[in-house]
């Protein structure tokens, strides 16, 4: 207590009282026991609610125990962190549970025949068929889609970044700000109009990668562009008072500084479209039937497997089954994409000493 | 140099990684039923394959998204040079995909209107989309009430509910209906589509016509009415009335899956009707044929008071040219919707939880077929 | 407590000089400069003909649309394009789209941030990096799955919490609960958060890790705890990260479409509570609508999504200038 009181006063001195480090788990196992015995007291039936008062008691718990016994400044850090501990906790728990439930019910009906088989003539209502129709199809046209924007937003990133200044630049700015607002079904809404009926084109995975691509430009755009802003100008300094060409700079020693953001950026953007429904069941359009053609005729993907099974299940049976298989390849698919990029990403970029 | 050494090998990597790929493409197979579950393709002698090959694409109404399904099975089974694609897009969608001449048919839960006639005429060189009755449904009203397993309804007092004018389960209105049922002190929560659908539209259309004093909406394909919750397909319906205590909805009847129960509805013949397939089909013959010439659109008497037939009702029409069909899908088209049509076809829905056709509709869209070109 | 007196830091946005432009036109006269400067802003240039061609067409359309409405498109209750006379309007969908994601970024941004620093600079150096590896792979779920999962776990799961908020802020009229399914704006605004936090979080954390790391360590020099450190040091250098990354997320939850859809229950009505159906948004509209629309039924639904790219551009452009704001500070500040 009289330490307390005289940190309190003479903040400089050069050490205060401090909590032993068992002081917030013990605090944290504290706040858990007491929400749980309120809620039970209360009859609060609800997980979040139990989670809630815990969080709140361990915040304040601990900021009224620090601020006795360590005094303000170390109290307000012990708040700090616990409140940074609860948004930890607080986020975890949901995203946990959403991979809880989707490999518990997906992995019912997922084997190697559900991998390797399309749905072919299998009815919704019937169990049986698989997705490798909407494997391959989601393949093609997602790789055709990154294949289209990346090099465009990088580079298009570049030129704002590291060449744009006038008006060209402003309009592309604007342009982009606007496209990050498109909803998914307006692009497809244009690549219909655009490719399928004003050329007549027909249904295609191509025409899907298309309207997958006016989504993942701007996302790519504007994270690239952030990331190359974070490159220290002294690099780009001592590079070019070297006597390195601009371009040479951008390529040997801008990109490869920023190139783990910007790889997460792509991953963000490819997860972004890799889960777009709408724009595809437009201008893909759906078969039950294996096509390996991105360029004619209309191809399955997983979103929109996962969504017309969904869609036709009543929340039961075969088709629910098969929704969240679907879900669970499609998460892992992604998951394993970005951990190869992640590798990469590593693998090229330069130690930073962090 | 280090550098250049490794951006080779990213890019061995990415080859590698299209190659894979396209080494993908070569193994995995379509499913093609044989390997049991569900029903058994049936002796496929008598579905006629003509000289039909290639894919068909259809799309639209997604009410008949299994019929079709189970018809694709059997069709497949006896016709393995045509794919038949059907994208369950909505009948709207299924409208306009038909007439920009991107499908071979659509399938709609209404008849084309005079405008969409006067479009077709754009595709169908020398001749008009027309529509063909093929599969019909009850829809269902399901509800979820703990303690009450039976339950009649007349079309007011269902009119009442989904307006939010009768709010609680124990009104006095549901109480002289079910004299003898349990009805608890629970809030109604009424909820409808938030789709636009063809659902919607038949059971709005019955509402406004059987209960007209107190459905004062337009009927449509939108939700009119203020208040109520609302869903996402009958798939979505189907799951709130069987997760909320008190919830009423409508669907289609193969939807009233796992034990749902659904009102019998009073429509003043004096026995309550229930919603099956039979009470359909019954609804079903007694409509009144609308569309002229080789158009067979149907008026479907919301209001009917006729013993044991079922008012709240569902035809799905396939939408063709009848004349300027595609040469390369017209002997597809043909030969599929012959076997929609014909015995075999029908036979196959009662399975699926749908109504045939009353004999004297199908027979004569059989002969509409054979003669499309 | 100015901790800036080493080196100038790198602002986040470099100011364009005028040093730079002469040396980006010098550096341009190199043929491989030339190439290079013409890939890119051929880059830009496809970008922005793509962009302009969408917004003729979206408006094109959008005008056809409003010039058939027998009522106000912006106050209007009502969505009925097909009817007759065609009467739609936005008010709800704007009010719907605007509140749930308020809800949503006013619940994510300050745990994104919490996460962000937590990895950066809390969690012990073995568990940082496979939990923003555990966020990095959070942010690839695609939103269909978050749907699903909304739908059949979260909606179930939230009977505790609204009846909780009725009882105790119901007062306020803003958390009065009727008892219906949780399908409100409410829910969305929560689903939304978690699909974004993903995103803002990583965003922050890339940008907390580029703070110099002289800046904080001569702050913990002086003697501050780990909080004033990043107050003072941390938090100042990302704010216009920050910013950005909020309306990355921002844009992903106006414009999402299937999960909103899958788990809200929308009534073309403005409803004082927020836990009481109410309200939709302009995607969940748009693809509730879209399939079974007709023409100016589609025009009517193209005409709302114009909307939303204006909503969307209007926040941009304040986050552009509160960016900007920023930077004129940094320098002194930071």
């Amino acid at each position: 207590m009289s330490n307390a009181t005289l940190s309190a006063k003479r903040p400089s001195s050069l050490k205060g009282a401090t909590l032993p480090k068992w002081f917030s788990w013990a605090v944290a196992a504290g706040s858990i026991a007491l929400g749980l015995g309120i809620s039970t007291a209360a009859g609060l039936g609800s997980n979040i609610q139990w989670a809630l008062i815990a969080a709140l008691l361990f915040v304040l718990g601990s900021y009224g125990i620090s601020a006795r016994v360590e005094g303000r400044r170390q109290a307000k850090d012990r708040v700090a962190t616990s409140l940074i501990w609860v948004a930890f906790l607080l986020a975890v728990i949901p995203l946990a549970s959403l991979i809880y439930a989707t490999v518990k019910r997906g992995v019912k009906v997922l084997d190697g025949y559900f991998l390797s088989h399309s749905m072919g003539v299998i009815a919704d209502t019937e169990p049986g068929g698989g997705i490798y129709h909407a494997i391959l199809g989601t393949l093609e046209q997602v790789g055709i889609a990154t294949v289209i924007s990346v090099p465009i937003g990088v580079l298009t990133a570049i030129y704002l970044v590291e060449y744009g200044r006038g008006k060209l630049a402003k309009a592309i700015t604007f342009f982009v700000d606007v496209m990050t607002g498109i909803p998914s079904i307006v692009a497809g809404l244009f690549i219909l109009s655009l490719w399928i009926i004003i050329l007549g084109m027909g249904y295609s995975g191509f025409a899907g990668s298309m309207a997958l691509s006016i989504l993942m430009l701007p996302v790519v755009v504007r994270s690239t562009e952030e990331m190359l802003k974070l490159v220290p100008n002294e690099l780009r300094e001592a590079s070019l008072a070297l006597g390195v060409p601009k371009w040479r700079t951008i390529l040997k020693v801008v990109l490869p500084t920023s190139i783990g953001g910007i790889t997460t950026g792509v991953m963000l953007a490819i997860a972004r479209i890799t889960g777009e429904t709408a724009p595809l069941l437009l201008v893909v359009w759906v078969t039950n039937f294996i096509n390996a053609n991105p360029f004619k005729d209309p191809q399955a993907s997983l979103p929109v497997y996962i969504y017309l099974q969904f869609a036709n299940s009543g929340g039961q049976g075969p088709a629910y089954d098969r929704a969240w298989a679907a879900a669970l390849v499609l998460i892992a698919f992604i998951m394993i994409l970005n951990l190869v990029a992640r590798g990469i990403a590593r693998w090229k970029a330069p130690k930073t000493g962090r | 140099m280090k550098l250049q050494r490794k951006n080779r090998r990213a890019l061995a990597l990415g080859a590698l990684a299209v190659s894979g790929a396209l080494a993908l493409t070569a193994c995995g197979s379509d499913d093609t039923g044989g390997n049991g579950g569900g029903t058994q393709t049936a002796a496929a002698g008598n579905i006629d394959c003509g000289d039909a090959s290639g894919q068909l694409q259809a799309s639209g109404s997604s009410a008949q998204k299994n019929a079709v399904d189970a018809w694709v099975k059997q069709y497949t089974a006896a016709c393995k040079s045509v794919q038949v694609n059907y994208n369950p897009t909505g009948s709207g969608a299924g409208i306009t995909a038909f007439l920009q001449g991107q499908t071979a048919f659509a399938g709609s839960d209404s008849a084309l209107d005079s405008k969409e006639v006067a479009d077709s005429k754009k595709v169908c060189k020398g001749g008009q989309a027309i529509d063909l009755p093929m599969v019909g449904g009850p829809i269902a009203v399901g509800y979820n009430v703990p303690g009450v397993d039976s339950l009649v309804l007349d079309s007011a007092t269902l009119a009442k509910i989904f307006d939010s004018k009768i709010t609680n389960w124990n009104d006095e209105a549901i109480k002289k209906l079910n004299p003898d049922a349990k009805l608890p002190n629970l809030k109604i929560q009424a909820f409808h589509r938030s789709d636009e659908s063809g659902t919607t539209d038949n059971f709005t259309k019955y509402l406004a016509a059987a209960a007209p004093n107190d459905w004062k909406y337009e009927p449509g394909k939108s939700w009119e009415a203020k208040g109520g919750q609302s869903a996402s397909g009958s798939s979505g319906l189907a799951q709130q009335v069987t997760q909320t205590a008190g919830a009423i909805s409508y669907f289609e009847l193969s939807y009233a899956k796992g034990g749902m129960k659904t009102v019998k509805l009073d429509t003043g013949s004096g026995t309550p009707v229930e919603a099956t397939l039979d009470n359909a089909t019954k609804a079903i013959a007694a409509a009144k044929r609308v569309g002229t010439g080789k158009d067979m659109a149907l008026e479907l008497d919301y209001a009917t008071k006729a013993e044991g037939a079922y008012p709240i009702t569902l035809v799905t029409y396939e939408i063709v040219c009848d004349k300027g069909n595609k040469a390369e899908t017209l002997p597809a088209v043909k030969s599929f919707l012959g076997y929609m049509a014909s015995e075999e076809g029908q036979g196959v829905l009662t399975d699926a939880d749908y109504a045939p056709m009353p004999d004297e509709i199908i027979t004569e869209v059989r002969e509409t077929i054979k003669g499309l070109s | 407590m100015d901790i800036s007196t080493e080196n100038k830091p790198a602002p986040p946005t470099p100011q364009p000089s005028q040093t730079e432009q002469k040396r980006a036109a010098r550096g341009a006269t190199r043929p491989g400069d030339r190439v290079f400067l013409a890939l890119s802003r051929g880059s830009g240039i496809f970008l922005l003909v793509v962009m302009a061609a969408i917004a003729v067409f979206l408006t094109l359309r959008a005008v056809n649309a409003i010039s058939k409405d027998e009522a106000n498109f912006f106050t209007t209750f009502e969505w009925n394009p097909t009817g007759d006379p065609p009467v739609f309007g936005i008010a709800v969908l704007a009010f719907g789209t605007v509140v749930s994601s308020i809800i949503a970024l006013a619940i994510a941004v300050p745990i994104s941030i919490g996460i962000a620093l937590f990895i950066t600079h809390y969690a012990p150096r073995k568990l940082g990096g496979p939990i923003a590896y555990v966020i990095d792979l959070l942010a690839a779920v695609p939103s269909i799955v978050y749907g699903l999962w909304g739908a059949l776990v979260l909606v179930p799961n939230l009977d505790g919490l609204y009846g909780w908020l009725d009882q105790y802020l119901g007062w306020t009229g803003i958390f009065e609960w009727n008892g219906g399914a949780p399908r409100s704006l409410f829910t969305v605004g929560i689903l939304l958060a978690i699909m974004i936090l993903p995103i803002i979080t990583n965003v922050s954390r890339e940008i907390f890790r580029q703070v110099p790391q002289m800046h904080e360590e001569a702050a913990l020099a002086l003697g501050a705890t780990r909080w004033e450190v990043i107050r003072m040091s941390v938090l100042p250098y990302g704010r216009s990260g920050i910013i950005s990354a909020s309306m990355l997320g921002l844009g992903r939850a106006l414009g999402e479409t299937m999960a909103v859809a899958m788990v809200l229950s929308p009534i073309m009505d403005i409803n004082a509570s927020l836990l009481d159906p109410g309200g939709g948004t302009f995607a969940q509209n748009i693809a509730s609508k879209f399939n079974e629309a007709t023409e100016n039924g589609r025009d009517a639904l193209i005409a709302s999504g114009l909307v939303l790219f204006v909503i969307t551009l209007l926040v941009n452009g304040t986050a552009r200038l509160i960016i900007e704001r920023r930077k004129e500070f940094s320098g002194a500040n930071a």
